[in-house]
């Protein structure tokens, strides 16, 4: 297919070839390197136009408004009939310049004034959120009978029984790495039974639970928002809403409750792999045996540094699944808003959660416990 | 630019089609040939297989059997990098818009030029105003994310993006469906104008017997695997086949052929 041109000749504007979008950018780049003529009057020769689309007939009408601006006249000739119908809507529908249409958004101000809104309202929404699921729970808590029991023993099962695995090789590793670097500084002081309080201590009222929340907020707080959210996106919500059934109890209390049961077990089970992973190391490297690391164990470690990791856990539980399921009915765009709030529901989750430990310390130290 | 030989062959054949999902046959023999400049309406009941086939033609999915030629070219060559160019001379409107969620309407007309072309940002953006005016959008709806326009809204930021490369030929999964009868009437003249004004020739999937009365040139009936018949809408609804005398002259293709008598005599008047 030929290329498009336009060109100068004594006052008359050449227009040949094919005018269409695989030639344009070259035809635009001519355009402009151009010396238009001066003359009052500018004729433009489109005879030899042999395709004109949308893009051409634009650059074609283009090259026309710049001459007239300048005061000149201009006349067109021998464009076929074909191509004079679009020319003729560019010129009249389409291309009126406050009729230009700009891709980018408002000014920096806007953008400011948006963002403190959005945040003012998400603000309120997250309050409102948390008062709703604290009365649900309370009309749960009275009435036991409503509570969904199967799908929350399914969310037990799913987010409770199906996380051991990971969980478990997590925190032994955790502990493994607690052991090894005591270790290290015990030999040094010969004082190698320490061990225990070390990696007894620090697992079970801080690190177990931690590692536990921070797992479950990435592999079930996220699946909460994403599962409510698409559930918005597909109107599963409505439904459920017009079947005059509340989501609240239906969707947030079985992953909220299911949660709540299923984080302190977790933390246990965690508690328990975490101190194997330590007593192996102490074994291995300080010559601590089973039974003298257990002996240890029962004098070195009171039992409330156990109580307080998994007196914590219900709260971290409560956390992640409020803020996955909270994030999900956020959800009110498509596909990509699915994707943000996900995110956002694991980044928050975790956030909250170190922000309540930290609380925790703080007030745990004023009592001295 | 369009030689005597691209006029006479075919720019869609489909030659004994067949497509099976695991057990289920969806078709079972499917032939047929689109003319260029034709407006194309491929018709049939629900789940007779009248989307796969478009789905097909555009080679999102592979028939089981026989070969589909767009171009010339086979449509299982579409997705490989010597197909890429063919994907420029042709547009699909997909029944629910498929437009980019995340973009706005302006930036979603736009992807087309800015993926396949190198034009510079002042007349992609004159283009893209442009289409969205010939699709009869408003200026202000420009800047607007999807989820901000109404249905019919959405599904003509769908055809501007279908038509802002100025295809050669233009498909469209349900056109109408979900529209209300004004609007719908609205989109079968938008259809006939655009091709009058681009030359487009038209695929279009439809359930809409007004609109196959109104713009279809010729319409195949899909049934039981196979072409039912293939025609002007006359001589369809002139046809022995129970099946296409069921879909034409039950109680609502009466209604619609009626229709369109009373529009015709009026046109005549």
């Amino acid at each position: 297919m030929e290329q498009a041109t336009i060109s100068v000749v004594d006052n008359v504007i050449h227009c040949r070839g094919s005018w269409t979008l695989p030639h344009l950018s070259k035809l635009e780049r001519g355009g402009r390197a151009l010396r238009w003529p001066d003359s009052p009057t500018v004729l433009y020769d489109a005879g030899e136009v042999t395709a004109m689309d949308t893009g051409g007939a634009l650059i074609l009408q283009r090259c026309i408004d710049g001459v007239r601006r300048k005061g000149q006249q201009t006349a067109l000739q021998g464009l076929k009939p074909e191509f004079t119908e679009l020319l003729r809507k560019v010129e009249t529908q389409w291309s009126r310049p406050e009729r230009g249409v700009s891709v980018r958004g408002a000014g920096w101000m806007a953008g400011l004034t948006r963002a403190v809104q959005s945040r003012h309202v998400s603000a309120i929404r997250a309050l409102a959120f948390v008062g709703e699921s604290t009365i649900a729970f309370g009309r749960a808590v009275t009435r036991p009978r409503s509570i969904r029991w199967r799908s929350l023993l399914r969310i037990v099962e799913l987010d409770g029984v199906r996380a051991l695995p990971i969980t478990g090789l997590l925190t032994f590793l955790v502990g493994v790495v607690i052991a090894y670097q005591g270790a290290e500084q015990l030999r040094k002081f010969g004082t190698n039974i320490f061990i225990v309080d070390l990696v007894g201590i620090s697992l079970l009222r801080e690190i177990a639970p931690l590692i536990v929340a921070i797992l479950i907020a990435g592999r079930s707080g996220s699946a909460y928002a994403a599962e409510i959210g698409t559930m918005k996106v597909t109107e599963e919500l409505d439904a459920v809403r017009t079947l005059g059934i509340s989501p609240m109890n239906l969707l947030v209390l079985p992953r909220a409750l299911a949660l709540v049961i299923a984080l302190p077990l977790l933390t246990v089970y965690a508690d328990v792999v975490g101190v194997f992973g330590g007593m192996l190391i102490a074994l291995g490297e300080l010559n601590v045996s089973f039974v003298e690391f257990i002996a240890r164990f029962e004098e070195a470690v009171p039992v409330r540094h156990f109580l307080i990791g998994l007196g914590k856990a219900p709260f971290f539980a409560a956390i992640i699944a409020l803020v996955g399921c909270y994030q999900g009915f956020q959800i009110r765009g498509g596909v990509d808003d699915v994707g943000r709030h996900t995110t956002i529901s694991v980044v928050q989750g975790i956030f909250l959660v170190i922000v309540f430990d930290a609380i925790c310390s703080i007030l745990l130290n004023w009592w001295d416990l | 630019m369009i030689s005597a030989t691209e006029t006479t062959t075919p720019i869609i054949e489909v030659n004994h089609v067949a497509t099976k999902f695991g057990q289920a046959v969806v078709h079972e023999d499917v032939s047929l040939s689109i003319r260029r400049g034709e407006i194309f309406a491929i018709a049939g009941g629900n789940g007779s297989g009248k989307t796969t086939l478009l789905r097909e033609i555009i080679g999102l999915i592979t028939p089981s059997a026989g070969t589909i030629r767009l171009f010339g070219i086979d449509s299982r060559r579409l997705e490989a990098e010597d197909g890429r160019p063919i994907h420029r001379r042709f547009g699909v409107m997909f029944q629910h818009g498929a437009l980019f969620s995340s973009f706005t309407l302006a930036e979603n007309v736009a992807v087309p030029l800015r993926e396949h072309t190198t034009l510079s940002a002042g007349l992609i953006r004159d283009i893209v105003a442009a289409k969205i005016a010939m699709v009869g959008l408003p200026p202000d709806s420009a800047a607007k994310y999807p989820n901000e326009l109404s249905g019919g809204m959405r599904r003509r930021a769908a055809l501007a993006r279908a038509i802002v490369m100025d295809p050669e030929l233009l498909f469209l999964d349900e056109p109408t469906a979900g529209l209300d009868p004004i609007i719908a009437a609205g989109f079968d003249d938008l259809v006939l104008s655009l091709k009058g004004l681009l030359g487009l020739t038209v695929v279009m999937v439809t359930h809409d017997l007004d609109s196959l009365w109104r713009i279809a040139n010729r319409v195949a009936v899909l049934g039981r695997g196979k072409v039912l018949g293939v025609g002007t809408m006359q001589e369809l609804f002139r046809s022995d086949d129970p099946v296409i005398r069921e879909y034409f002259q039950g109680p609502r293709g009466r209604a619609a052929s009626g229709q369109a008598a009373w529009n015709h005599e009026r046109r005549e008047a």
